[in-house]
């Protein structure tokens, strides 16, 4: 076509790295270590998958440090499927994320799963152009890691449990703050800003759009078909298994059948249909039962 | 007027604002029932394989393809481009089949290789179009009645056959609303 002299195409932006996060919305993201998990997860219908060495589970039960997964399982991953694959770098170890960034994952998870690199600083993640997903636990701590550069939050909930009451309590807890924000006059936001401590430009922000400024999905203690929908209706843009699927008894089965209830998460005839013959689900864990240094959602600052 | 928005996964809640802000009614589709009385369906940007396997599951496949051929426009952005093609380069994957083109998914690379760019739509004026392309497709050909109506460095970004329209890109993440105007305008001569 020519004729008028167009403006170079630029990478890396704000609006793509948040807008690959608008695209995985209403959509599963699971937790996979092999190629094969990662097909079986494409099959079932995930709109994106997390490379990893071990899911949560296994990482809270083999205890010690847990790094970044070995370059090779993830690029084995990545060619074995189409859809986004995502991978965890430690909180504050931005070599791990300048390492993912080279190998060309699509979304780098700054995850409390894995053992904190650096117990005051999480990434800089405004200097890659890969975009970033952050747990919060709050409105406080979502507004931080936006304000770092994350491009998407997900509740930490409590992973490898396969208990959702922590990312029900963590959702709840965001959505609960942004309606008492959207409700206070602007002469309250900078004392609002300083008691949650949170740049106060995203809290003006949060208080005009009535939600976060990037998606929102939910994490941590997923494991049925019902708890993605609860966490659907809690409010959540999508939602990540970790341990859930590959943990589970027919692990095929229950990833179609979550993926079916995040789609259909506001119709109970669907749910009911979908929730059937699934066997048996993750064995779960008590919240109370796990040392308060033990629990993952505690790191992060 | 309502316009379907197929809400299986994906940006369809920014097509049913992008749609407010023409002052039209969007319908998030989940179900072949909701398919009655929409005078034009959006397929949006999401993971194609997604929601194709969600189509299947849920019967829409079939019904969207019956209404496409009665005549009823469809317009789809970026996955929606994908689903809409006949041919998808090395896939398999579920597809409403009804373009006349040859799809190559990713075809820019991945993530870090998004990008955005302002493209040259001539049948949208002479201003140029603010595009978002997220890991996005491009149409390695198409075949008559097909016609391409937008090119970015040689690669076709935006395509029409009668009542179909299919971008690579996002115009639901811009607030230029010409594309979707143009839709309407699809609509209003179908």
């Amino acid at each position: 076509m020519g004729g008028i002299k167009m403006a170079a195409a630029e990478k890396g932006t704000w609006t793509v790295k948040k807008g690959l996060a608008e695209m995985l919305k209403g959509g599963v993201i699971m937790d996979v270590t092999t190629p094969e998990q990662a097909k079986i997860a494409e099959e079932a219908g995930a709109c994106a998958v997390m490379a990893l060495e071990r899911v949560p589970a296994d990482i809270r039960a083999a205890g010690g440090v847990a790094r970044m997964a070995d370059p090779t399982v993830i690029l084995r991953i990545m060619d074995a499927v189409s859809i986004p694959v995502m991978a965890k770098a430690r909180i504050g170890h931005f070599v791990e994320a300048q390492i993912l960034e080279a190998l060309g994952v699509d979304y780098i998870d700054e995850s409390e799963v894995l053992t904190p690199a650096d117990e005051e600083f999480h990434i800089n993640k405004h200097e890659f152009k890969v975009p970033f997903v952050c747990g919060a636990r709050n409105l406080g701590e979502a507004l931080r890691r936006i304000g770092e550069g994350a491009a998407m939050i997900r509740t930490k909930g409590e992973p490898g449990t396969g208990n959702v009451v922590e990312a029900v309590r963590h959702m709840r807890r965001v959505m609960s703050e942004i309606r008492r924000l959207q409700n206070l006059p602007d002469e309250e936001l900078m004392t609002f800003a300083k008691d949650i401590q949170a740049p106060y430009e995203l809290v003006k922000q949060v208080k005009e759009l009535g939600r976060l400024p990037v998606v929102n999905f939910a994490a941590g203690g997923i494991a049925t078909p019902a708890d993605a929908a609860l966490m659907m209706q809690l409010g959540s843009d999508g939602i990540f298994v970790g341990s859930g699927i590959f943990k589970s008894s027919d692990p095929a089965r229950r990833a179609r059948a979550i993926v079916a209830a995040t789609t259909h998460f506001r119709e109970p005839e669907v749910l009911a249909e979908v929730s059937r013959d699934l066997g048996e689900a993750m064995p779960g864990l008590e919240i109370a039962n796990i040392r308060q240094e033990e629990r993952m959602q505690e790191r992060g600052w | 007027m309502k316009i379907g928005v197929l809400a299986m996964q994906g940006a369809f809640r920014e097509h049913i604002k992008s749609l407010a802000a023409l002052g039209i009614q969007g319908e998030e589709i989940r179900h072949k029932n909701q398919l009655e009385g929409i005078s034009g369906l959006i397929i949006p940007g999401g993971e194609s394989t997604t929601i194709g396997k969600l189509m299947v599951e849920f019967n829409l496949l079939e019904p969207v393809r019956e209404l496409a051929a009665a005549g009823m426009p469809v317009f789809g952005t970026c996955a929606g481009m994908v689903l809409l093609a006949r041919d998808i380069i090395g896939s398999d994957q579920p597809r409403l089949g009804l373009m006349n083109a040859r799809v190559q998914r990713n075809a820019f690379g991945r993530q870090v290789d998004s990008f955005e760019v302002d493209l040259e739509i001539p049948v949208l004026g002479p201003e140029p179009f603010h595009a978002v392309f997220i890991r996005a497709p491009f149409l390695e050909a198409v075949e008559p009645p097909a016609e391409v109506l937008a090119t970015f460095d040689g690669k076709i970004v935006m395509a029409r056959q009668g009542n179909l329209l299919a971008t690579a890109f996002h115009p639901e993440l811009t607030n230029d609303l010409r594309v979707h105007r143009y839709f309407l305008e699809m609509i209003k001569q179908g």
